[in-house]
Parts: C-alpha cells; sequence; structure tokens
C-alpha cells in the first residue's frame, strides 16, 4: 500500500501555508517531516488526517481496504493527548481501544505494559506526568492495528528510555508493513525519509 | 455499536466523577426551583399556578449550563479529532454523545421533580404530569442544544453563545411542555394534544440534531 500526495495546497486562515507539496510513502517506509516553526508540519498531518481539507491537490491511499478513507485507516498522534483526566488510565486506553478498534484490539494490559505503564493501570490520568501521558497515547497506537501513523513531535516529552521504546514499536510498525508519517524535529531514532516543508529555515 | 456504547459509558463516567458535570445541573435545578417560593411569596394557589412553568424553566436552566461541554472538553484534549477520523459515522457519534448527556444530565431532572413539586405546592397527579412532559421533553432540550454546542466549539467562551443559539429553538418544547402539564392540572384543554406534539417535539429533535451537529463539528475543524 502507499500514500500519495499530489501537489497539495494548505491555506489557514486566508494565509497560504504551503502549495505544490507532493509526497509518497510505500509500506514499511518512514517519512520524517521536517520544517521551521509555522511552516505547515502539523498542517500537513492534519491534511493528511482529513481533519482539515486541502485547498488543492489531492491525497489519497493506494491498496489497503478500498472502502475505508485514509483518515479512517490512521492512527494520529497530535499535540493533545486526548486523555481524559477523571478516567483511570486503563479506562483512558479501554475506551479509545473499543471506539476505535470495535472488539478486533488488542488486549489493553498487554499495551500498556509495552510502554511501560503497567504498573498505572489503575491511577486516574490526572496524576500522570507528561511523559507518561505520551507513553499512554502510544498505547493507543498500539491497540488497534492501523496501517499508517501520523505522528505530531511523537517524542515531545518523552525520556532517553522512553525514546528507545518508542523506536522500537516504530520499527516493529514498520517491519508489519505499516507507514509513519512524523512531523519533529529531533532524530526519530529510526531510518526515515525526510520530507522538507517550506525551504530551508 | 461496541463504539457507540463505549463513547456512551465513557461520558457518563465522566460526568459522574468528581469535576463531572452531572451534579451541577441538578444542584442549578434545585437552587432556581427552591428560591422561586421565596420571591414569589407564600400565595399557594399562585405557586400552583406557576409551578409547572418555574419547573420547566429550571429544566431549560440547568440543562443549558452543562451542555457548552459536550463538545468544548472532546475538542480541547483532542479527543474530539479522533472521533471525527474514526470509522464511526459523526452523526452517530454526536447522537450518542448527548444521549449520554441526557442520561447523566437530563434523567436526574426528571427524578428530583416530584421532590421540588412538594415546595410549589402541587399535589401528585400535578407532579406526575410535570414529570412525564419532563421525561418527554428534556431529551428534546438536549438534542436540540447539541446542535449550538457543536457551533460553539471552535470560539473560546461559547457559553453564553450557546445559550442565546439555543434559548429560542427551545421555545416550543417550552410552550407544549408547560401546555401539557397545565392541560393535567387545570385543564379545560386535553392533555393529549400538547403532550403529543411535545413527543413529536422530541422525535424531530433526535433525527435534525446530530446530522447538524456532526455538519458544524466537519464545517468547523481547524
Amino acid at each position: 500500500m502507499r500514500l500519495l500526495g499530489s501537489d497539495v495546497r494548505c491555506v489557514r486562515g486566508g494565509r497560504e501555508v504551503f502549495a505544490g507539496l507532493s509526497f509518497q510513502a510505500a509500506a514499511g517506509e518512514a517519512v520524517a517531516v521536517t520544517g521551521r516553526n509555522g511552516s505547515g508540519k502539523t498542517s500537513l498531518l492534519r491534511l493528511i488526517a482529513g481533519l482539515l481539507l486541502p485547498a488543492g491537490g489531492s491525497i489519497a491511499i493506494e491498496g489497503g481496504e478500498t472502502e475505508l478513507t485514509v483518515a479512517e485507516q490512521a492512527h494520529y498522534l497530535g499535540h493533545r493527548d486526548a486523555l481524559k483526566p477523571a478516567l483511570s488510565v486503563d479506562e483512558n486506553l479501554s475506551f479509545w481501544s473499543d471506539f476505535l478498534g470495535g472488539g478486533a484490539a488488542r488486549p489493553t494490559a498487554d499495551c500498556l505494559a509495552a510502554v511501560g505503564l503497567a504498573h498505572a493501570a489503575e491511577l486516574p490520568a490526572a496524576y500522570l506526568s507528561a511523559g507518561q501521558r505520551r507513553r499512554l497515547s502510544l498505547a493507543r497506537l498500539l491497540a488497534m492495528p492501523r496501517p499508517l501513523w501520523l505522528l505530531d513531535e511523537p517524542t515531545n516529552a518523552l525520556d532517553v528510555a522512553g525514546q528507545a521504546m518508542f523506536a522500537e514499536l516504530m520499527r516493529a510498525h514498520l517491519a508489519g508493513g505499516g507507514l509513519i508519517i512524523a512531523a519533529t524535529h529531533g532524530p526519530l531514532g529510526i531510518d526515515a525519509r525526510e520530507l522538507r516543508i517550506g525551504g530551508v529555515g | 455499536m461496541t463504539a457507540l456504547g463505549a463513547l456512551i459509558r465513557r461520558d457518563i463516567r465522566i460526568a459522574l466523577r468528581v469535576g463531572g458535570g452531572a451534579l451541577i445541573g441538578v444542584l442549578f435545578f434545585l437552587t432556581v426551583v427552591v428560591l422561586m417560593p421565596f420571591a414569589v411569596g407564600p400565595d399557594l394557589v399562585l405557586l400552583t399556578r406557576l409551578g409547572p412553568a418555574i419547573l420547566w424553566l429550571g429544566a431549560l436552566l440547568a440543562s443549558l449550563l452543562t451542555l457548552d461541554r459536550l463538545f468544548t472538553a472532546d475538542h480541547e484534549d483532542g479527543s474530539l479529532d479522533l472521533i471525527v477520523m474514526s470509522r464511526t459515522p459523526l452523526e452517530l457519534a454526536c447522537a450518542a454523545k448527548a444521549l449520554a448527556h441526557w442520561i447523566a444530565a437530563g434523567l436526574p431532572l426528571v427524578v428530583a421533580t416530584p421532590v421540588l413539586g412538594l415546595l410549589l405546592n402541587l399535589d401528585a397527579v400535578a407532579t406526575g404530569a410535570v414529570a412525564l412532559t419532563l421525561l418527554a421533553g428534556t431529551p428534546a432540550l438536549t438534542f436540540i442544544g447539541m446542535i449550538g454546542a457543536a457551533l460553539a466549539v471552535t470560539m473560546h467562551r461559547g457559553g453564553l453563545l450557546l445559550a442565546v443559539l439555543v434559548l429560542p429553538l427551545s421555545i416550543p418544547v417550552l410552550i407544549f411542555g408547560v401546555a401539557a402539564s397545565q392541560a393535567a392540572i387545570v385543564g379545560p384543554l386535553p392533555f393529549g394534544a400538547p403532550f403529543s406534539i411535545l413527543c413529536a417535539l422530541s422525535l424531530m429533535s433526535f433525527v435534525v440534531g446530530p446530522f447538524a451537529a456532526a455538519a458544524s463539528l466537519r464545517h468547523g475543524l481547524d
């Protein structure tokens, strides 16, 4: 399967962010989207996720389940963690796994163990540190298999061990034929093709 | 169906936990209705006459009070993005959220009504009638209010906007809710006619609300 973007143009608040952007990613490939602040890295991810409408051009996925949209085959990990402070770690993850997966999901205890949060399963999410919140969001990617991972600064707030753990998870995802598009400033920890937006900055 | 069930369970759970909105609505309802006899005075006949209207106004304001968090909470923490992206149609997800909101915030108002009826000198029949009309009418308030809540998502401090948008739309519900209650208490109109219209308004809002809310959420994405 392949993700294809051709001549994508993005306009936010009446201002053109980028135009004429073409990219592609094949199965098992990671793309690191780089660029200075405000160059449109997050906008590009949200365009792919269908959360913004492109002002021009098209984004499509080839292969995969043809009746599903790009968004429906993707996991989106944004700046915001989509966690409810009133719910426990396990309740937060179970909800997303039920809501996104509809039954065929991996047990939540497994996913929590994979991101190193097994000991905190019963803790309300309000008490998690920033790094732990991030880890919990990463567990969501594992709970339900989706071929395309859209990651916005995924290693933010992760400690060194966390980054290594996440690099391992990304490698496993790519080895399973997945795709990763990640907006990042720092190194991702895996081999990734660079897609630079907005010239040299 | 698992997805919608999970969404309903999560929203109810959050509403019932500390800091959730479920209790706030009932407390507000209680406060408004308890204050009324003090404002109107100890005229029992007058209280009986005003009773249904006071209960309905209280319920309307109480359901508005918590509605503005229906989508903004999910928007602020990024959950709304994932809900929009998911394979569950957004219309159904909206309906599920509204249903959860009604169970957590609307149903307690109906349950509290008999207690408050005592304060307004309503007899058993009248209290039953008001509770029944609230049971039939409050879902309409939630599902109509959901449209305003969806429109207010992208704006900061959308709460006031919500009230301005939603209150005019809920006037028919208020009119027929109070009319049905009055009909049951003093007549001379039959109870059935206004009550049927109230039920019809609710059923209509079940259809219109989710589609309008989903459309405005999609349009307001940024």
